[in-house]
C-alpha cells in the first residue's frame, strides 16, 4: 500500500465480514467509503460508513473500539490480511487513512482463531485471554501490608525489560496473526514481566506452569517460530518473551 | 434533606485513624454472607472488587467492555502522586494535602483531601508489591517526575502508560479473586437502573450487550465506579463508551448529583482536525516538564515555527507565572491557551493551537534522554498528526478530560441512597473545582484499596440488610421502565442518527459551558438543550433491534441521558455565580483574568436532588469549612 499523495479525500471500496451471531454463516459485504479525509483514523472511516448504513435503514457494522488512542486493546481487525492493518506498531484506531490511496479495495475481517469466537461482524470474544491471566498472571498479595516501595531495589535495566513486556494491551493480534493461533506472545509477555521482577520470583515456577497449561487447554496452538506475532503486535512486544517463558516453563517442570 | 458529610471530629491528621477505629466491623465468618455489586472495573472498581473479595465478601463485578482490563483508567498516561518524599525535596502528607486543596481552588473537603494524601503512600507500596513496573533510577530506587501545581517531584510513573500499568495490577488482583470464585465477573453489561428497596440500594438492572436481554442482580450494597461525564461534550479524551448513565439513573433514584459544573479541560491535547473527529487524544501533562509552551508574539503570524526567531516568540506561561512556569495547574494553562488563541495568536490551520516545544530540552539532555521519558507519546503524536515532534514543536489545544463533579458522597463514600457507594471519578469528593495532574489515579486507588473496604463493612454491620429476591416488585418496576424506554428509542425511527444528536449537544456545551462561561450564553444553552432533547425523542434513528448486539442502541440510551444531564450541568453552572478552578464565569475574574471566587456566597458543594422530569431539581448546599488552611486567592506567579 503506497503513501497517498496530493488529494485530501479518497474513495475506497470496502469488503466487510458480516455475521449475525456466533453460529450463523458469515459473508463479505461490499460498501463504498466516499469522501474519506486522509486525516481520519480507520475507525472514524468506519463511523462515516456506519452513519450512511443507519440512515439507509440497515444494520451498521459491529466493531469493538473504546479508547481510540491505542492503549485499551479493544479494537482490532484483519485489514487486507494484516492484523490492525498495514502500519507497523499501530492499533487499528491509530491507523490513519493517509496510508491508503484513492480507489483502494480494503478487506476487513475479524480475528480468526479457534479460541476467539465471533460475536457479531468484526466483534470477537477474547475472554480466553482473561482466563490465561486468571490462571496465574499476577503476584499473590492481598491489599495492605506491602513493604515500602523502595524496600526492594529493582535495577533500572530489569525494570525497563519488565516494562517492555508489560506494554501488552491484550488485543489478540498475536494469536490472530499466528498460523497456529498461538497465544505464546501474550502469555510470554506476562510471565516475563513477573519473572523479571524480584517481587514475582516466589511464584515464578507455579505461574509459568499454570498459565502455559491453561493456554493449551483453551485451544491456542504452539509456537513454530513464524514470528508473525512480533511483526503484527501493535506494541512491538519481542519474541524473546516467548523464549523467556519457555525457560520458566522448563524450570518449573525440571525442578519442581 | 439535610446533607451530613459525616466528617469525624478531632484534629485533621487523626480523623481517619479515629474513624477507622469507630467503624463497625463484620465478623470474618459473616463476611461471606454479604453480596456486594461493583459496577465498573477501572482503577476504583477493580481495586475495590479485589480487596472486598480478599476480605471475604461475595462480589459481583460488572463492566461494559469485553474485559475488565480495558476500562478507561488504562489510558491515563503521566503518573500517580504520593507524598513519599523520596526526592528529599520537602514533600510531606501536609504538602500534598495543601497542594491538592489549593489546586482545587478551595472547593473540596479538607478531611477527604487529607485522607487521600495520607493513603497515597500505601498505594505506591501496594502497586510495587503487585509487580507494577514503575520507572527506576540507576540504583534501583523508584523514580519521580514533576507535575503541574506542585513544586516538588512526587509523581511515580511507568513511561507514559502509568494508568495502564496500575490498572493491570488491579486487574491481576481481581483476576486472582475471579479464579478462586470470590468475584463473579459480568462483562459486556450496561447498568441501566438502580433498584432501591425500602430506601436502600439493593440491586441493578443491566443490559447484556451481546444478547440484548435485561438482567436483574441483587446485593446487600451497590458500589458505583463508573467514571465521569466528559462525553456530554461529545469530543473529549474519554473512551467512546464512557457515559453518565449509571450515575444518572442513581440520581433519579435519590442520589444527589454534586457540582456537575466542574469539568476539567486539559491543556495539552492534540487539536481538533475536522468535523469527522470522534475523540481527542491527550498528550500527558508530564510533557510540560520539558516542553516549553509558546505562540508567535504577533497575532496572525502564519510562518512555520522554525522561521520564527526566538525574539518573536511569546513564552506566555513562563512570563506570566515565573514561579511555576509551564507547570501551572491545568485550568490556568488551558485558559491561557484559549486567551492567546482568542487574540489571534493561535497556530496551525485552524489557529486553535499553541506550540509545545522540546528543542531546548533535546539540546540540553539529548535525543535519547527525551525519548526514554516520552518516546511513546511522541510516537502517538506523530501517528495522528504526521509531524515529528523531535524536529518540530507539537501543536496542542485544551480538551475536555476529567469531571470533578459527580454523585455526592459522605466521608464514607456513601451517597444519599443508603447502601449506594460511589468511587473514583464518579463521585465528587476530592478535587474541588480543578484536579491536579496525577491525582485521579491516586484517588481511584485510594477509594478502592483503602477506603471502601473499611466503610462498607460498617454499613453492612449496622444495617444487616434482609435477604431479598430479584423478583421483588421494585425489580419488576425498574425492569419494565427500562424495557419501555428501549422500545421507545427503537420505535421512533426518525431522520437523525444518535451521533448526530450527540455532536450537537457537545457543540452546545463546549460553546456555552466550556472553558469560559457567561450568563447569557448559559441561558441560551439551557433552551437549546431542551429543544434538542425534545427533538431527540421524536426524530432519533436507532438502527437494529433490541434483542441483539446493538451498538447503535447502546449509544442511544447514553445520549438520552446526556441530553438530560447536560441541562443539569447548565443549571448548576448558572447557579454558581463566581469563578473557581475549571469553572470560569467571565463576569467574575481578577484584573489579571484569573478566576475570582466568592467565598461568602459559594464556599459550598452544590448537590442537586431529582424531583421528576417536569420539575426543576432542588439545590442542597453542603457548606465547606476550612479550619486548617487559609482561603486565599490562588497564585502561581
Amino acid at each position: 500500500m503506497k503513501q497517498a499523495s496530493g488529494e485530501k479525500c479518497i474513495n475506497l471500496k470496502l469488503k466487510v465480514w458480516r455475521q449475525k451471531t456466533q453460529n450463523s454463516k458469515g459473508r463479505l459485504e461490499s460498501f463504498k467509503a466516499e469522501n474519506i479525509s486522509k486525516d481520519m483514523s480507520f475507525l472514524e472511516m468506519l463511523d462515516v460508513v456506519n452513519e450512511g448504513i443507519i440512515l439507509s435503514g440497515k444494520e451498521p457494522i459491529a466493531f469493538d473500539h473504546d479508547c481510540r488512542e491505542g492503549i485499551c486493546g479493544t479494537c482490532g481487525a484483519m485489514v487486507n490480511g494484516r492484523a490492525h492493518g498495514p502500519e507497523k506498531g499501530t492499533t487499528l484506531c491509530q491507523l490513519h487513512m493517509r496510508h491508503f490511496s484513492n480507489g483502494d479495495t480494503v478487506i476487513i475481517e475479524p480475528w480468526r482463531s479457534r479460541a476467539f469466537k465471533i460475536v457479531k461482524d468484526l466483534v470477537v470474544d477474547r475472554s480466553a485471554f482473561d482466563k490465561i491471566i486468571q490462571a496465574g498472571g499476577y503476584i499473590s498479595i492481598n491489599t495492605g501490608g506491602a513493604p515500602d516501595g523502595n524496600a526492594i531495589p529493582v535495577p533500572q535495566e530489569i525494570a525497563e525489560k519488565a516494562m517492555d513486556a508489560a506494554e501488552c494491551i491484550g488485543c489478540g493480534a498475536c494469536a490472530a496473526a499466528c498460523p497456529n493461533a498461538s497465544a505464546m506472545l501474550f502469555t510470554g509477555a506476562k510471565i516475563s514481566q513477573l519473572s523479571l521482577l524480584p517481587q514475582g520470583h516466589p511464584e515464578a515456577k507455579k505461574r509459568a506452569l499454570a498459565m502455559v497449561c491453561k493456554m493449551d487447554k483453551l485451544g491456542f496452538g504452539n509456537c513454530t517460530n513464524e514470528k508473525e506475532c512480533e511483526a503484527e503486535c501493535p506494541k512491538e512486544i519481542s519474541i524473546t518473551n516467548i523464549a523467556r517463558m519457555n525457560r520458566e516453563f522448563l524450570k518449573s517442570g525440571l525442578f519442581s | 434533606m439535610k446533607l451530613d458529610s459525616k466528617i469525624p471530629n478531632g484534629p485533621l491528621s487523626e480523623k481517619w485513624d479515629r474513624h477507622r477505629f469507630d467503624l463497625k466491623l463484620v465478623n470474618p465468618a459473616n463476611k461471606k454472607k454479604f453480596e456486594i455489586i461493583v459496577v465498573g472495573s477501572g482503577l476504583a472498581g477493580a481495586s475495590a472488587s479485589a480487596t472486598l473479595a480478599e476480605m471475604g465478601y461475595e462480589v459481583k463485578t460488572f463492566c461494559i467492555q469485553d474485559s475488565p482490563r480495558r476500562a478507561h483508567s488504562i489510558a491515563a498516561q503521566g503518573g500517580i502522586n504520593a507524598a513519599k518524599n523520596y526526592q528529599n525535596d520537602g514533600d510531606s502528607i501536609w504538602r500534598l494535602f495543601y497542594d491538592t486543596i489549593k489546586g482545587g481552588d478551595f472547593r473540596s473537603r479538607e478531611a477527604n483531601v487529607y485522607r487521600l494524601a495520607q493513603v497515597s503512600n500505601s498505594i505506591i507500596d501496594q502497586c510495587v508489591a503487585q509487580g507494577v513496573p514503575f520507572a527506576r533510577e540507576y540504583g534501583g530506587q523508584l523514580a519521580n517526575r514533576s507535575f503541574g501545581g506542585a513544586q516538588v517531584s512526587r509523581t511515580f510513573y511507568a513511561r507514559g502508560q502509568t494508568g495502564q500499568q496500575l490498572l493491570l495490577g488491579a486487574y491481576g488482583a481481581l483476576s486472582r479473586q475471579i479464579a478462586i470464585g470470590k468475584v463473579s465477573l459480568f462483562t459486556r453489561r450496561d447498568m441501566l437502573d438502580l433498584v432501591v428497596i425500602d430506601g436502600k440500594a439493593r440491586g441493578i438492572i443491566v443490559r447484556n450487550l451481546v444478547s440484548g436481554e435485561l438482567e436483574r442482580h441483587s446485593a446487600d450494597a451497590v458500589v458505583l465506579a463508573t467514571g465521569g461525564y466528559g462525553n456530554a461534550f461529545y469530543l473529549s479524551t474519554n473512551a467512546m463508551a464512557s457515559n453518565v448513565s449509571a450515575a444518572f439513573a442513581s440520581y433519579k433514584k435519590g442520589a444527589l448529583f454534586a457540582n456537575p459544573c466542574f469539568t476539567q479541560i486539559h491543556p495539552t491535547c492534540i487539536p481538533v482536525k475536522g468535523t469527522f473527529q470522534s475523540k481527542l487524544t491527550l498528550m500527558s501533562e508530564s510533557l510540560r516538564n520539558d516542553g516549553r509552551v509558546w505562540v508567535p508574539k504577533t497575532p496572525g503570524d502564519q510562518r512555520l515555527p522554525a522561521q520564527i526567531p526566538e525574539s518573536e516568540r511569546d513564552y506566555y506561561l513562563e512570563d506570566k507565572y515565573p514561579g511555576f512556569g509551564n507547570l501551572v495547574p491545568r485550568d490556568v494553562a488551558s485558559r491561557n491557551a484559549k486567551q492567546q488563541c482568542d487574540i489571534g495568536k493561535g497556530v496551525g490551520d485552524t489557529q486553535l493551537a499553541v506550540y509545545l516545544d522540546f528543542k531546548d530540552a533535546i539540546n540540553r539532555d539529548g535525543h535519547d534522554a527525551i525519548a526514554r521519558k516520552y518516546g511513546n507519546l511522541f510516537e502517538m503524536y506523530e501517528k495522528i498528526m504526521a509531524h515529528n515532534p523531535y524536529e518540530t514543536p507539537m501543536m496542542i489545544y485544551p480538551a475536555v478530560h476529567y469531571t470533578m463533579g459527580g454523585l455526592w458522597v459522605d466521608y464514607n463514600l456513601m451517597s444519599t441512597v443508603p447502601g449506594l457507594f460511589v468511587l473514583g471519578e464518579a463521585n465528587f469528593s476530592d478535587h474541588g473545582s480543578n484536579r491536579l495532574g496525577a491525582s485521579a489515579l491516586m484517588q481511584g486507588l485510594a477509594d478502592g484499596y483503602f477506603i471502601i473496604p473499611y466503610t462498607i463493612g460498617s454499613y453492612l454491620a449496622e444495617t444487616s440488610p434482609e435477604k431479598i429476591d430479584n423478583d421483588h416488585n421494585e425489580f419488576n418496576i425498574s425492569s419494565l421502565k427500562v424495557e419501555a424506554r428501549i422500545k421507545k428509542l427503537i420505535s421512533i425511527k426518525g431522520k437523525r442518527t444518535v451521533d448526530n444528536f450527540q455532536r450537537e449537544l457537545g457543540n452546545i456545551l463546549w460553546e456555552y459551558c466550556g472553558m469560559s462561561r457567561n450568563n447569557s450564553g448559559l441561558k441560551k444553552a439551557k433552551k437549546l438543550i431542551k429543544n434538542l432533547r425534545a427533538e431527540y425523542w421524536e426524530n432519533v434513528l436507532v438502527g437494529g433491534s433490541e434483542q441483539d448486539f446493538n451498538q447503535s442502541l447502546e449509544r442511544a440510551w447514553r445520549v438520552a441521558d446526556f441530553l438530560e444531564f447536560g441541562e443539569l450541568m447548565v443549571i448548576d453552572t448558572l447557579e454558581r455565580q463566581e469563578s473557581c478552578g475549571g469553572h470560569f464565569n467571565e463576569d467574575y475574574q481578577t484584573d489579571e483574568n484569573e478566576a475570582l471566587r466568592d467565598d461568602n456566597l459559594f464556599c459550598h458543594v452544590s448537590a442537586w436532588e431529582f424531583r421528576g422530569d417536569k420539575r426543576k431539581p432542588k439545590l442542597h448546599k453542603e457548606p465547606l469549612t476550612f479550619e486548617n488552611v487559609e482561603l486565599a486567592q490562588r497564585s502561581y506567579k
